[in-house]
């Protein structure tokens, strides 16, 4: 490496880039699941999470990320639910949403 | 019987004509173009049940030719007068009262500089995808078919940089429609719409926007797309921030969709009327006054006022004719 | 391109008689760059140019940094004015981007808020007893080269095409972002599609390179370079931008602001460090051109009289591909052939060391 201090370092792109992102398994997954694509950000979800009130977790933007192939941590992000199903009862499109937790969890174990 | 002027062929003002003929009086429609219809013979199938644009057109057309009615084809109407309208090269028609149906002009999709329509070639407006529809030649410049199609909401709408503030309504569920269109086209092919919000006003609408979800797999990612530029294999490359997750986002497609928005028509200045910030006539007001001006023997119908559904307009050619009918009883 | 639409930005630029508001920072990156232009517009176009060495810094890169207020902003770019009124001129030439849009950004307003004006004259006269009349008309010396690239053309010696196969070489364009991402109708083309450094390539012969990232700002961003730690905002841009063009194989870039033609140059150098990256064909790294120095060596002039050995990336292959005839022995020869010192060999400066690096196309 460079022998030089240089003080800074090249800072990564924030950009999700989806021409290099793996949209394989989010394919795979709305395929076997259609409604998980039927989410119109409500937030209702978020909103009465049991996990989502004590932790960082945020169901609707960890599916939202995993729809644009960004994947990374939503597995470890998805153990925070607790399967309590009360997301379920308030989402207007009727999405099975604690079926979108196990999805991913099924799913994307790996990253 | 003296006449009543229809300014404007389409949708709006060929109902008016027919409803003043029910109620006994004398249409005659003043068109510009050399056809009946307007815009209405552009489009392919209409949301959100997917009828035939061209069903709706020959309906209307059979009854105007069954009414008989008078209709004054590559005729411009240049503004008012006391007794009716003042017609190209100084000419004057004559009319008891007249019915400004005279529409709305399509966007300019060129003024959005940063998409580069009319610069890549794989840049296209909805007006041009129906029309492709139409010829049931929907491919990419050269010929082939897209793999990667996205759509971008709100060209020409909700937009100051263009004088364009207003929200052209019918755009969002236009967007939904084409898309659904596209799959059937290209099952294998990746869709995306990029919207600030999605307005599904009307009915069927919203039912037809989750079925794109849901159906027919489209995507729709809540961002206004920045700028459109040339990738070296051809296609384009497109910016956005997924603004549900707070990151921007950049990715490359075939075939670029700009869905237009409704412009005020440049003719609506010649009345000398009030017109709205973005240039539409305002009648005189929006509850029963929906198709009445400031003058009482002047009446409006269909998108000369805003942005409208084609039904809406058809209802208002009905409802303006209808006020025609109840100023000229109250003269008597 | 179809880039037909420039037409609908093209403005009004003086033909004759200007003054010239030089750039603070251009006289050290790129020395020779504003002397070739003066030698353009004298020599060969014979106009009128005012070279004033009284005026000073704009105080754009300090204004942009928060560390001039705008007030004193105002009153010395009222000073600028008010010697450029002195001298007899109303037609300003400005070498600077930021500068330009500056001055620009000023007018307007003073145009908005006449206020603003009134107060500028005042400190202007308490603190000098100077007063002004504005410009009648201002414009970037990118644009003055631009409306005279046809008799630049005429007096060429050489076009911008590979002397050996006579393809037309491959130009990467940046234009600097305040030239027309402020006020769009103060450049020529506008600022999505601008046309005023792809003219003078296409009219001397070159072919402009259409890249997907070609509008995005090279990274200087003032307070982003200025902060030590925030640098790395600058040089993520400017990488951004050269991974975007490099498989389109570019053999130049040109850059119409002083910033950028410095960044895009030197931080090439800083990521074959850091990062063991080389751009170009060749991996020697994509030289990096003032418009007055392609406008130079199209003229025929010496590339080390216009400066071209202060560059990071080595110019000779690019000079070599158009044919130029150069002493290397002059490279670091100042005047009177007094020897200038030489830096020392780097990844994108002919070095040729035991270092591998990536190269980028």
């Amino acid at each position: 490496m460079s022998a030089i201090e240089w003080g800074y370092s090249v800072l990564p792109a924030r950009t999700m880039d989806l021409d290099r992102n793996d949209l394989g398994p989010v394919r795979e997954m709305l395929e076997e699941m259609p409604q998980f694509g039927a989410c119109i950000a409500c937030g209702g979800c978020t909103a009465t999470c049991t996990a989502g009130n004590l932790t960082s977790f945020n169901f609707r933007r960890v599916h939202t990320l995993v729809r644009r192939g960004e994947y990374t941590g939503a597995w470890a992000e998805m153990n925070k639910c607790m399967l309590c199903g009360k997301c379920r009862l308030v989402c207007p499109r009727g999405i099975n949403t604690r079926g979108v937790v196990r999805l991913i969890k099924r799913k994307l174990g790996d990253y | 019987m003296k006449k009543i002027i229809v300014v404007g062929g389409g949708p709006a003002g060929m109902q008016a004509a027919l409803s003043l003929v029910a109620e006994g009086l004398k249409p005659v429609i003043v068109e510009r173009s050399g056809a009946l219809g307007g815009k209405l013979r552009d489009w392919h199938n209409l949301f959100p049940s997917m009828t035939p644009a061209h069903e709706v057109l020959e309906g209307m057309t059979k009854q105007m030719e069954n009414a008989g009615v008078e209709v004054m084809l590559h005729t411009e109407v240049e503004g008012l007068t006391d007794g009716g309208v003042l017609l190209m090269e100084g000419k004057k028609l004559e009319g008891e009262a007249v019915i400004v149906a005279s529409g709305f002009d399509i966007f300019d999709a060129r003024l959005k500089e940063e998409y580069g329509y009319h610069i890549y070639d794989n840049v296209f407006t909805t007006v041009d995808v129906e029309r492709m529809l139409n010829k049931g030649e929907v491919a990419l410049h050269d010929g082939s078919a897209p793999h990667g199609i996205a759509f971008v909401h709100c060209v020409g709408s909700r937009d100051e940089k263009v004088n364009q503030k207003h929200c052209s309504k019918v755009c969002c569920i236009t967007g939904v429609k084409q898309a659904m269109e596209m799959r059937q086209l290209f099952p294998d092919a990746e869709i995306y719409n990029f919207y600030m919000d999605i307005r599904m006003f009307g009915p069927g609408y919203e039912e037809l926007y989750q079925s794109a979800q849901q159906d027919f797999g489209v995507n729709f990612i809540r961002g206004r797309v920045s700028e459109a530029s040339p990738t070296i294999d051809g296609r384009l490359q497109i910016k956005a921030e997924d603004t549900l997750v707070g990151r921007p986002l950049k990715m490359t497609v075939d075939m670029l969709v700009l869905i237009v928005g409704m412009k005020a028509s440049s003719s609506n200045e010649k009345y000398a009327l009030p017109l709205s910030s973005s240039g539409f006539l305002t009648p005189r007001d929006l509850f029963s006054g929906a198709v009445s001006s400031d003058l009482p023997n002047v009446f409006y119908a269909g998108t000369a006022t805003a942005p409208k559904t084609i039904g809406e307009s058809i209802c208002e050619g009905s409802m303006a004719a209808e006020k025609v009918s109840e100023y000229l009883k109250s003269r008597k | 391109m179809k880039r037909s639409s420039w037409r609908e930005y093209e403005k009004e630029i003086a033909g004759d008689h200007y003054y010239y508001a030089r750039s603070c920072i251009r006289q050290n990156f790129f020395p020779g760059s504003e002397a070739t232009f003066l030698r353009i517009m004298r020599d060969v176009l014979g106009k009128d140019i005012y070279d004033d060495p009284r005026h000073t810094s704009c105080t754009g890169i300090g204004y942009h940094t928060d560390i001039v207020p705008l007030d004193t902003t105002m009153a010395v770019v009222a000073r600028q004015f008010a010697l450029m009124t002195e001298a007899g001129y109303e037609n300003m030439a400005v070498s600077c981007i930021t500068s330009f849009g500056l001055y620009t950004e000023i007018l307007e307003t003073w145009h908005e808020f006449p206020e603003t004006e009134a107060r500028a004259r005042e400190n202007l006269f308490k603190a000098t007893g100077r007063e002004f009349k504005k410009p009648a008309n201002i414009a970037h010396t990118s644009d003055l080269i631009f409306h005279n690239r046809e008799e630049i053309e005429r007096q060429a010696v050489r076009r911008l095409v590979d002397a050996t196969t006579g393809e037309p070489l491959k130009v990467v364009e940046h234009i600097g972002c305040h030239y027309a991402k402020i006020f769009p109708k103060s450049g020529i083309g506008g600022s999505e599609f601008p046309y005023v450094l792809a003219g003078m390539v296409e009219q001397w012969g070159g072919q402009v390179v259409d890249y997907p990232e070609r509008r995005h700002c090279c990274g200087f961003g003032f307070r982003n370079y200025l902060v030590q730690v925030n640098r790395g905002f600058s040089i993520a841009n400017s990488r951004k931008k050269l991974e975007s063009m490099a498989p389109y194989k570019p053999d130049m870039m040109v850059a119409n602001c002083p910033g950028c033609a410095m960044f895009l140059d030197k931080w090439q150098y800083a990521l074959a460090e850091m990062e063991n990256v080389t751009y170009g064909a060749d991996g020697r790294g994509i030289p990096v051109l003032t418009y007055e120095e392609m406008a130079g060596l199209v003229l025929g002039y010496d590339p080390w009289d216009m400066g071209m050995q202060m560059h990071q990336v080595d110019v000779e292959p690019l000079l070599g591909k158009l044919g130029v005839r150069y002493d290397s022995e002059a490279k670091y020869l100042g005047r009177g052939g007094k020897f200038i010192g030489a830096p020392k060999p780097a990844a994108v400066n002919a070095f040729s060391g035991d270092r591998i690096y990536r190269i980028k196309h």
